[in-house]
């Protein structure tokens, strides 16, 4: 046990934390901080995955023939550390990177790879995935846009739903039905498509936050080459299971307001019986969200301990987004209670941290359903760590089109 | 960065499983559970011994095996699995770690080697009644270098040849080693909730008592001796934990309901899986109180702190789902949730219950963030 860095890893993090204290400064003052969703962030994120790449910092555990960094697991852990200490950091390129083109890569033939994967460590073209479906959330594999062979060509017809990002990206990765006659997980297959074709149409989604990070996307008679495909016909299934198994290894904790914050505004306010930071049952809660929140930095701990022995990761990561997502919403809830009937404001200029615990009490709910519902995480730790019985299935031999919906 | 168990200590940990399933089966924990005049097994004790395992963290200068805290903490996990009913918390990681840290050398001459061959028992005796012990309630007086008092509940008290006793000198409180097989001294065996774990009144009259560390320093000195102390005891508590996981697992696969294994249902894999997500939380948050004990961190009251809450929480709601697992079954003498149950109660009070070391972290973290 110790939980300092090896030699190795401390002359790695030196070299990570002196590329990032000139570049940082140097990228900031270029580009300032702009606002998000404004074409200026957008520009500055892509600025900065350019530097990064150059450098050897993006992609770090792909081969630098690729573009990638040609380093290990535990370095790209390291760099993402100081990446966020550095106070330098953009959303954009996560999903592409950490699941889409590592599917394309894993799928498609080398004249695409020579093509996509470049460009995208670069930051030049940013990637969405897009699977979920209004009839299939949690059930992925229930979704109804169907792919229909024309000639040489597929046309798809269908929408999709929760697009992160669709409104700016370039490319995506989408999983559609081919055969209404098999059941629902023998009849999919995925492609890759250009989202400014104008046969999609991009929706944003007008969420209980106010923003409109996520997406409807509608395509109308789309059409794609076969030569779009990723894996066999039919072999959809498979394929989203790696874009997937990538997904977990991508997204990280939730971030927001941690127990730090909300000490130090209870410290200000005034409670029933002198400052909130000296109520009780405050405490009693500060020290569980203190507890939970090392819980999850020490797990990590672990998972980089096995991936420095050369080891693979256990399940013991699979725990993290239903302690942060649901500490989040507990904690943020609380830090509003604390205010009184002043906790109501969401005003930037009055509310305080800029009403960041408002902002993450809207934003918990959203973050208890992306990605793996609490329940579908229960389901995979239950199934796939304690190795209990999958749900009863009553769909899984029934031809997709014999399938009941429901609306 | 290194957070786990090395190669070695992996070793050890199985190793020390192996011994545990032989020598310490539930009937062996039974055996002392339906004994009243049993307050521990003499026979796993003195096995224990013969292992090292009560001089693994003893100097070999006092005859010990000379190893680290985390070799400790490996074998405190797996006699958490095995609730084992032995006075080792209380003599191992209380007294030997407190004369180790605060004993002068006379003090560790005497009582190290003693320890490490299984021949002296320890245990710590604060309490005077319900509630928190404070400086402005203690009762307990030392005059002369004679000791006075009534110490209730005491955890091995009764099978205790040694004890660490709180108690006011002077109107300071100190802390003082007893011999509790001197004059002076009287043991009466107490019921408790988990009777395989002894407990005892202990009245002093006059009994010798010897100083531990400094005079007037004894409240910061019972607080330094249970943040060690919880860090191994966390280890106790999430090898108790994992356990009880493992059995209520075990039961939900082989037992039928409604035409398929209770295991399929969504309540019950959920209910497995939420323990499982509690007892991860508790081993992280122990790793680094290990590492924190082990090299005598700064950290270690924050590290100690969370590592018990942690392990306090995961045991107490691994031990209730599990008999709720376990259905009516679970609810009988017969089959071992209680065993756990029981433990896992003894373990969170023990060393001060959750609450106060709650208190104790967020105290430490208003230090922290103010300075």
């Amino acid at each position: 046990m110790d939980f300092n860095d090896s030699p190795e890893e401390a002359a790695y993090r030196d070299k990570a934390r002196a590329w990032l204290a000139e570049n940082a400064a140097a990228h900031l003052a270029e580009h300032g901080e702009p606002k998000p969703t404004t074409p200026e962030h957008m520009a500055a994120g892509k600025a900065w995955q350019a530097r990064k790449a150059a450098a050897g910092y993006a992609c770090i555990t792909w081969p630098a023939a690729i573009g990638g960094g040609g380093g290990t697991p535990i370095q790209s852990v390291i760099f993402g550390q100081e990446e966020t200490k550095a106070g330098v950091g953009y959303g954009y390129f996560t999903i592409g990177l950490g699941m889409c083109v590592p599917t394309v890569m894993a799928f498609a033939d080398d004249a695409t790879k020579q093509r996509f994967v470049s460009p995208a460590v670069k930051g030049e073209e940013i990637w969405c995935q897009l699977f979920s479906e209004p009839a299939g959330g949690s059930d992925v594999a229930a979704l109804r846009t169907r792919a229909v062979k024309d000639g040489e060509d597929w046309v798809i017809n269908g929408q999709k739903v929760w697009t992160t990002g669709a409104h700016y990206c370039d490319y995506g990765i989408v999983l559609v039905r081919t055969d209404v006659d098999a059941p629902k997980h023998k009849g999919l297959t995925m492609f890759w498509i250009d989202m400014r074709d104008p046969a999609v149409e991009v929706r944003p989604i007008h969420q209980m936050t106010g923003g409109r990070e996520f997406n409807e996307v509608y395509f109308t008679d789309l059409r794609v080459k076969d030569s779009q495909r990723l894996g066999g016909i039919g072999d959809g299934w498979k394929v989203a299971l790696v874009t997937l198994m990538n997904e977990r290894l991508a997204v990280g904790g939730s971030a927001g307001p941690d127990y730090r914050q909300v000490m130090e505004l209870a410290r200000g306010l005034s409670g029933a019986n002198g400052p909130a930071l000296k109520d009780t049952a405050f405490r009693e809660k500060l020290a569980d969200w203190y507890v939970n929140s090392q819980g999850l930095k020490f797990t990590r701990f672990r998972t980089m301990t096995a991936l420095s022995r050369g080891q693979t990761p256990g399940p013991e990561s699979s725990i993290g987004k239903i302690i942060s997502a649901n500490q989040l919403q507990d904690l943020a809830n609380t830090a509003v209670e604390a205010q009184g009937e002043y906790g109501i404001l969401t005003d930037p200029g009055l509310s305080p941290m800029e009403a960041a615990f408002q902002n993450s009490l809207m934003w918990a709910p959203g973050l208890r359903i992306a990605g793996g519902t609490d329940e579908i995480l229960k389901n995979i730790i239950a199934e796939r760590v304690l190795g209990l019985p999958g749900d009863v299935r009553v769909d899984k031999d029934v031809a997709f089109k014999d399938m009941p919906t429901g609306r | 960065m290194d957070f786990d168990y090395s190669d070695d200590q992996k070793f050890l940990k199985d190793e020390a499983r192996k011994f545990l399933a032989a020598r310490c089966p539930p009937s062996v924990v039974r055996g002392v559970l339906d004994d009243p005049a049993k307050s521990y097994d003499a026979g796993l004790w003195s096995a224990v011994a013969e292992q090292g395992w009560l001089g693994a963290a003893i100097p070999e200068d006092y005859d010990g095996l000379g190893l680290g805290r985390v070799e400790l903490c490996a074998i405190a996990e797996e006699l958490g699995r095995a609730v084992a009913p032995i006075p080792f918390a209380s003599t191992v990681y209380i007294l030997a770690e407190a004369v180790m840290a605060y004993g002068s050398e006379e003090q560790k001459a005497a009582i190290l080697p003693r320890v490490a061959a299984g021949e002296l028992i320890g245990c710590l005796a604060t309490s005077e009644g319900p509630g928190v012990i404070t400086p402005s309630a203690l009762q307990a007086r030392v005059e002369g270098g004679k000791l006075f008092g009534v110490k209730i509940p005491v955890t091995d008290g009764d099978a205790a040849a040694m004890a660490l006793v709180l108690a006011n000198e002077g109107g300071r409180p100190g802390l003082f080693l007893v011999d509790l097989k001197a004059s002076g001294v009287k043991v009466e065996t107490l019921e408790s909730l988990d009777p395989t774990r002894g407990v005892a009144r202990l009245t002093f009259d006059g009994a010798a008592a010897d100083r531990l560390g400094e005079a007037g320093q004894g409240f910061e000195l019972v607080q330094a001796i249970l943040d060690r102390a919880a860090v191994l005891l966390a280890f106790e508590q999430l090898g108790g934990a994992d356990r009880c996981l493992e059995m209520a697992r075990e039961y939900a696969l082989g037992r039928y309901a409604f035409g398929r294994v209770i295991a399929g249902y969504q309540a019950m894999k959920h209910k497995l899986a939420d323990m499982y997500v509690k007892n991860e939380v508790a081993r992280s948050n122990a790793y680094y109180g290990a590492w924190a004990l082990n090299v005598d961190a700064p950290e270690l009251p924050t590290a100690a702190a969370a590592a018990r809450i942690a392990a306090s929480d995961a045991f107490w709601f691994a031990s209730k789902e599990s008999i709720q697992v376990h259905g009516g079954m679970g609810f009988t003498w017969d089959v071992d949730c209680h065993l756990y149950y029981r433990r896992s109660r003894q373990l969170s009070l023990v060393a001060g219950a959750p609450k106060l070391w709650k208190e104790r972290l967020v105290s430490e973290l208003e230090k922290k963030n103010a300075a």
